[in-house]
């Protein structure tokens, strides 16, 4: 299906007759709609930000920030379905989506995701601290209005400048825990920030027919696989320091910096690859190998900061007893 | 005035699938409830305390 054909299916009307139909939506739609694995990544992130922010917070209100992060994120992911239904129509990745599959009609995901909205950010105002809240509500608004409506059919820096969105959630657990913000909460922001387009170019890279169908212009499709290996591995080489920034900086131990500096190097070799391999099944395997190691490695380097907190939180204990 | 308003019948999918967002929106519904009733509990008075 092409994106014209789509578009004159909502305009002739077909689309919206559609939705006038009784819904069979299920849960498990309405859970797609969610985008739960983009939620899974966020809920991490967030937890790292609560576990590492230097005051105490109970385990029921860090419980409920993260439970509100979840919900905010998931609607940040339903209201972007809604928005996005016609070009998800006709890219193969997405076109199994509750709203192009006819599941879910776009006046309800647009109300579902609304509404989750309202609750999240009011729920996380309400019981843990508005500052949160506020960060939030800017973060869902970020990712909706600005990334989603805005840049994403506009520009090539389409998935830079919208990964500030993705790259928030950290910052909002530390606010949820602490109240306020200083540097550290910031870097971590930064690891996400800069680790988004090699992230998601590595994707871009195997699905640039799919993009250009749907003409949402990802730099592969608009600047083409050269120059979106080159920025690749110019994102990965600029990802190693700051990775290990919160060591360097002394936010943690010599063993995440050890280990951001390790996986750093691993990043900047899988990038390496993908510059080099630009033919064939060998260029797609490259790229695909990224994609799933950067996923990795940002796994690793916060899981690496919970640890890492853990055990100066143990070692101040045992020499606080001392 | 003679016309018969036309009346929507679900099928059964259609009801099965009303059925289970109800329970869905209730279970949602009585886990905030909970969470609000845990939150007072854990907060104390505290829960009052809330400056602008």
């Amino acid at each position: 299906m092409s994106l014209a054909s789509v578009n004159a299916q909502f305009a002739t009307g077909a689309a919206a007759a559609r939705q006038y139909e009784p819904s069979v939506a299920g849960v498990g739609d309405y859970l797609a709609l969610m985008k739960p694995r983009v939620m899974s990544l966020v809920v991490f992130t967030a937890l790292v930000g609560v576990v590492i922010a230097p005051s105490h917070i109970h385990p029921v209100i860090g419980f409920t920030a993260l439970l509100c992060i979840a919900v905010g994120a998931g609607a940040a992911g339903t209201l972007n379905m809604w928005y996005d239904a016609d070009i998800d129509a006709v890219m193969t990745r997405t076109s199994r989506r509750p709203i192009p599959r006819g599941r879910i009609a776009p006046g309800e995901a647009l109300a579902f995701g609304v509404v989750l909205t309202g609750f999240a950010v009011g729920v996380l105002g309400l019981l843990v601290n508005w500052t949160a809240a506020a960060l939030l509500a800017f973060t869902i608004f970020f990712y909706v209005a600005v990334y989603t409506a805005w840049l994403k059919r506009r520009t090539a820096q389409n998935i830079v400048i919208g990964g500030a969105a993705g790259a928030l959630p950290p910052v909002i657990g530390w606010a949820a825990a602490d109240g306020g913000l200083s540097l550290e909460p910031w870097l971590l922001f930064l690891i996400i920030f800069l680790w988004t387009p090699p992230h998601f170019w590595a994707l871009a890279l195997t699905r640039t027919d799919d993009y250009g169908r749907a003409r949402i212009p990802m730099l592969p499709v608009v600047a083409g696989a050269r120059e979106t290996r080159r920025q690749i591995l110019l994102y990965s080489v600029v990802l190693v320091p700051v990775g290990a920034a919160p060591w360097l900086l002394g936010y943690a131990g010599a063993t995440y910096g050890m280990t951001a500096l390790f996986a750093g190097t691993l990043m900047v070799a899988f990038a390496w690859r993908v510059w080099r391999e630009r033919q064939g099944e060998c260029a797609e395997h490259a790229a695909h190998h990224l994609f799933g190691f950067s996923i990795l490695y940002l796994f690793v380097l916060f899981a690496g900061l919970l640890i890492d907190h853990g055990r100066h939180g143990v070692m101040g204990a045992v020499a606080g007893i001392g | 005035m003679g016309e018969e308003r036309q009346k929507i019948v679900l099928t059964e999918e259609q009801k099965r699938s009303r059925r289970a967002r109800s329970i869905a929106i209730a279970l949602a519904l009585g886990a905030l409830v909970i969470l609000f009733y845990i939150v007072t509990l854990v907060k104390g008075p505290a829960v009052l305390n809330r400056p602008l």
